[in-house]
């Protein structure tokens, strides 16, 4: 919006409604914690007062329904990923996954041995970000964060992506 | 107690059931025991006055692989009031393809600690313990296929519609 033009000292600013919104979504995600493992630490580390995610309006909510984004914080494991799943499923749409760590974005150091991990959460929700590490420092998660911040300002309003999916299904079975 | 008076006890008791695993000058020598007089044995060790048995520290499960065919069962005893230890084995033959598990009488009742261990050997090396009140996996999922801590395991293609090797990324499930 930085860019948009400004009239006189009386505080107006000219937008649309489709930046208004999306700036209103970016600058207040919020986060459905998922700590799997190590990765939790870190995230844990970044919400609280060093790294203070508070600032960007980014704060955990400890239900899905309430979250627009889940953050994937370590290790998926098979009995997990129907867990996971639906945990995103009750998420409210839009919504937005950024994987974190090595063992969400690819399984990890259990990519070859590790039968019970899951090589990639993006094999069960679709993901958004990716953010590298093992696990990533605070500052890579906050980096991640503005990255979807980023993808957000440039989105068009969206439709219930799901929904529309379900009813055309729907529609074909009758 | 020094292992060879345990050792002394035991064969009064049970005879021909205990035989020594291993050289007695070893670091942690071990007994022998016949599969089928394991529950008695462990009764005996937990219950005798000069014994006393009360922790159950670990149950251990092994595969030696299809070579030599035999499983075996570790159990690590200790005596909290008198600070002796003993280890305990049990020899197994290893199943064959479409064979049922091999089967250990459960300890379950005499020391409850074993419930979860026998079900982690249950989980992970496939040792079926008869007379176990509730012989589950613990670690993976109820529906997993297969033993992973077994030598010939092989992991299986598809866990519910995602694929479990990493080559397999781009290959797609029947439910898409």
């Amino acid at each position: 919006m930085q860019d948009r033009i400004k009239t006189g000292d009386g505080g107006i600013i000219l937008t649309s409604a489709e930046d208004l919104l999306n700036w209103a979504r970016l600058s207040s995600l919020w986060p459905m914690g998922f700590g799997l493992a190590c990765c939790a630490i870190e995230m844990i580390a970044t919400y609280a007062s060093h790294y203070d995610l508070e600032r960007f309006g980014i704060f955990p909510r400890p239900s899905p329904r309430q979250s627009d984004v889940m953050i994937v914080a370590g290790t998926v494991t098979f009995k997990m990923a129907d867990r996971l799943r639906r945990l995103y499923e009750q998420m409210p749409e839009p919504r937005y996954v950024i994987s974190m760590g090595s063992c969400s974005n690819c399984g990890g150091p259990y990519w070859e041995h590790g039968y019970h991990v899951v090589k990639g959460v993006d094999r069960i929700v679709p993901v958004d970000v990716y953010v590298p590490g093992c696990p990533p420092r605070p500052e890579a998660l906050i980096g991640g964060f503005m990255r979807l911040q980023e993808k957000i300002r440039r989105e068009h309003p969206l439709a219930p992506q799901m929904l529309l999916d379900m009813e055309a299904k729907a529609a074909e079975a009758v | 107690m020094h292992f060879t008076d345990i050792q002394a006890i035991l064969a009064g008791q049970f005879g021909e059931a205990i035989q020594p695993d291993a050289p007695e000058n070893l670091l942690q020598p071990a007994l022998s025991i016949q599969t089928e007089r394991l529950a008695d044995v462990c009764a005996f060790l937990h219950r005798d006055e000069r014994l006393y048995f009360d922790h159950l520290a670990c149950v251990t499960a092994l595969d030696n692989g299809p070579g030599l065919g035999t499983m075996e069962v570790i159990y690590n005893l200790t005596s909290i009031p008198y600070g002796h230890n003993l280890m305990l084995k049990v020899k197994l033959l290893r199943n064959q393809p479409g064979e049922p598990l091999p089967q250990v009488p459960t300890v379950s009742h005499i020391w409850r600690t074993a419930d979860w261990h026998e079900r982690e050997a249950y989980d992970l090396v496939g040792i079926h313990f008869e007379g176990h009140p509730d012989l589950r996996r613990i670690l993976l999922p109820l529906d997993w296929e297969g033993h992973p801590l077994r030598r010939d395991y092989e992991v299986q293609e598809v866990y519910h519609g995602i694929r479990v090797r990493y080559e397999d990324r781009n290959v797609p499930t029947a439910e898409g």
